[in-house]
């Protein structure tokens, strides 16, 4: 069976259904269920918020305070834990709650988790699924809006994926989850009350596979996340012009899917990456550093970098729209690769 | 001011004219104070044995360092001895330990393989981490050690985790993370501390003061005056005891562990001792007394203390102490040979073990 579901549902099926099959999948963080300790919740065996954004509500009534650990405040001390909890054979499931609170929390990704395995010579494992959130859109100012996922793919040991619809969003969570590594589950706050088709089955998505999610003959586009419906539209929009666009959705940004990408570029010669992370060293350019290092004879033009501006994410809704790739962007910085393709 | 008349003056005093010995004194533990209704001898050769172990391993880690062929960093633990020993003689292989920068210790204290050990700081393919940790990453998980750890502080989280894991899986097994003076000023000591106490988690927090976080007083970065009271804020026992103590060290900590076990939640315990030698090898310790009260403090060694208490108390003769250390001298001498031997890690093992499969 399969229906449409919201992305956020989508997101709470799998880790129903992970808890369900793994009696050592454990989820932290902050209010993932709140109101601990409370007496009319602990009576009715009631959540309160079931995670600032709702997406783990239900979870502690099913499967109790024990699994659904509401933390303090403290994104060190819990992340940290978190890595305890994988070194010693749990498979913990830490949230994240903004991928700007990272700040707080990094030792325990990049001191720890990211490098027991390799220092202690393969006899670590670290099955550690670490859910956050990133993305302007909703106002949140600079403090709430990031988009960091490519900071955390720059670290060896460390695997991030980055679902833009609810069934990849469902199948790659089971599939980070069945990890025996560090991966960072990185979801767009922008994306949850998206909907789309879910199967209720328990499914897996290979984390490392890149999904063409459109086929097209003359210009690749490469995007991550949300910035996949950016992709679409700019490819519905050059298909008025006979412009042929193929549009791939990077699903896993470390490690990122090469063959799929340079097997399109090769059959393209045009390349643009639309990455809402602020430009400099992001995913982005390491996509155009490899591209062009791995397939730069069957280029026809430079590879266009389509990102957020080197600025924090403001606050004023119109200053916010226009710090988000969008399709008018995306088309003006790259025509000159695309101009000549339009008849 | 004389460095011999050096006093402990930070603003934050309750009497700013406390001395060293004062502040090596402040409401400690030591073994005249305690009972130890089970030092058996068996438990005694095998604490002393762990010291030795301990100090000849790190004098050869020492030489070996000042003679070119141990790369890197090695931050010696000689000094401290009785603290890991005496608190790991009450764990097994189940129980998790996790430790610091100043490692080596505690992971013989919990039974590392010296020769995988010795190995290990060489940078040799036989070392516990195939030469890829080295001296700041020496861990077995086998053995219960979740690794010595080169941020000063990160071992408290690894620990809470392993203790939350013990706890949901009602195992019965404790925790201790060992970590130093400096690593008490880390947000991560606060936040690990609460969340160990609102859980009530099967956890000791074994803390090494020696007095100085680098090159930089206890007295100057901590406000409180002992890092065991800090445990009130905590709602948890906190308790002081003389580090070079071995007898009193171990009968501190096996209450705390045995409470551990029997779910009756954290304690803090606050190791008073001194390091031998720099931060790191290479460190020329000019911010060490050279005379006063401090010289003497550094100058009592833990395995004589405990010899002293062994003979005294008709628990080991003289003889008996002598032969444990030669034995010492000779395993550790057979793990530096084992080293040597070791050939260079393959350049092909650069690769490896990055992820699991």
């Amino acid at each position: 069976m399969s229906k449409d579901k919201l992305f956020m549902n989508a997101i709470n099926e799998g880790l129903d259904q992970a808890m369900e099959k793994d009696e050592n999948v454990i989820l932290l963080g902050e209010d993932i269920a709140g109101g601990a300790d409370v007496p009319h919740l602990e009576e009715a065996n009631e959540d309160s918020w079931g995670g600032v954004m709702g997406i783990t509500s239900g979870l502690m009534p099913k499967y109790g305070r024990e699994r659904v650990v509401d933390t303090p405040l403290s994104e060190m001390g819990y992340m940290s834990s978190a890595v305890g909890m994988a070194a010693t054979g749990l498979r913990p499931v830490p949230e994240l709650m903004f991928n700007d609170f990272i700040g707080f929390a990094f030792d325990a990704i990049l001191g720890q988790a990211s490098k027991m395995r390799y220092m202690f010579g393969g006899k670590a494992k670290i099955p550690m699924t670490v859910r956050t959130m990133h993305g302007a859109g909703v106002n949140a100012a600079a403090q709430h809006s990031g988009s960091y996922y490519g900071m955390f793919a720059s670290i060896p040991g460390v695997k991030v994926v980055v679902p833009a619809t609810p069934y990849d969003a469902k199948g790659l969570l089971l599939s980070a989850i069945e990890e025996d590594n560090l991966v960072v589950y990185s979801e767009d706050k922008t994306l949850y009350s998206t909907k789309g088709e879910v199967p209720d089955d328990y499914y897996t998505i290979p984390i490392g596979e890149a999904d063409v999610k459109r086929k097209g003959e003359h210009l690749t586009i490469v995007t991550i996340g949300k910035m996949l419906f950016v992709g679409l539209e700019v490819a519905e929009r050059l298909e008025k012009d006979n412009v042929s666009v193929e549009v791939i959705d990077l699903r896993t940004v470390a490690p990122w899917d090469k063959d799929t990408v340079i097997e399109s570029v090769k059959k393209t010669g045009r390349l643009i990456v639309i990455d809402e992370a602020n430009p400099h060293n992001n995913t982005a350019t390491d996509i155009a550093s490899v591209i062009s290092d791995r397939a730069f004879d069957f280029l026809d033009g430079p590879i266009k970098c389509i990102c957020a501006p080197n600025t924090p994410v403001p606050f004023a809704p119109n200053l916010e729209q226009a710090y988000i790739p969008d399709a008018d962007k995306v088309l003006k910085e790259a025509d000159d690769i695309i101009f000549d393709l339009k008849s | 001011m004389a460095k011999e008349e050096r006093k402990a003056m930070p603003k934050s005093m309750k009497n700013p004219e406390t001395s060293f010995k004062e502040l090596v004194d402040l409401d400690v533990k030591t073994s005249t104070e305690t009972k130890v209704e089970d030092l058996t001898k068996e438990k005694s050769i095998s604490m002393y044995k762990n010291m030795e172990n301990i100090r000849n391993f790190e004098e050869n880690a020492k030489r070996f360092f000042a003679a070119g062929e141990i790369p890197g960093f090695v931050h010696l633990y000689a000094g401290e001895e009785a603290i890991a020993s005496g608190v790991c003689a009450h764990l097994s292989d189940d129980d998790f330990i996790t430790s610091t920068h100043r490692g080596h210790g505690h992971c013989v204290a919990k039974g590392g393989d010296l020769n995988g050990m010795m190995a290990e700081i060489f940078g040799r393919s036989d070392g516990l981490g195939k030469g890829k940790g080295g001296s700041m990453h020496i861990a077995d998980i086998d053995k219960g050690i979740l690794g010595a750890n080169g941020m000063v502080g990160g071992g408290f989280g690894l620990a809470t985790g392993a203790a939350m894991r013990n706890q949901y899986k009602k195992n019965g097994k404790v925790v201790v993370c060992f970590f130093g003076d400096g690593a008490s000023n880390e947000g991560l000591f606060h936040e690990c501390l609460n969340m160990a106490s609102i859980w009530n988690l099967p956890i000791v927090f074994v803390n090494e003061n020696n007095f100085y976080a680098e090159a930089t007083p206890q007295w100057y970065a901590s406000a409180s005056n002992t890092i065991a009271e800090r445990a009130a804020a905590y709602d948890m026992p906190g308790v002081r005891v003389n580090g070079k103590d071995l007898v009193a060290v171990y009968d501190i900590a096996g209450e705390a562990i045995e409470r551990a076990r029997n779910g009756e939640g954290p304690t803090l315990i606050e190791c008073v001792t001194y390091r031998n030698y720099g931060h790191f090898e290479g460190d020329g310790q000019s911010y060490k007394a050279q005379s006063g009260e401090e010289k003497e403090w550094a100058e009592v060694d833990p395995l004589n203390v405990f010899r002293e208490y062994t003979i005294e108390n008709g628990i080991m003769t003289e003889k008996e102490l002598d032969e444990i250390r030669e034995q010492s001298k000779k395993d550790v001498e057979a793990a530096v040979s084992f080293a040597k031997e070791s050939p260079e890690p393959s350049l092909d093992s650069l690769y490896e073990d990055v992820f699991a499969d």
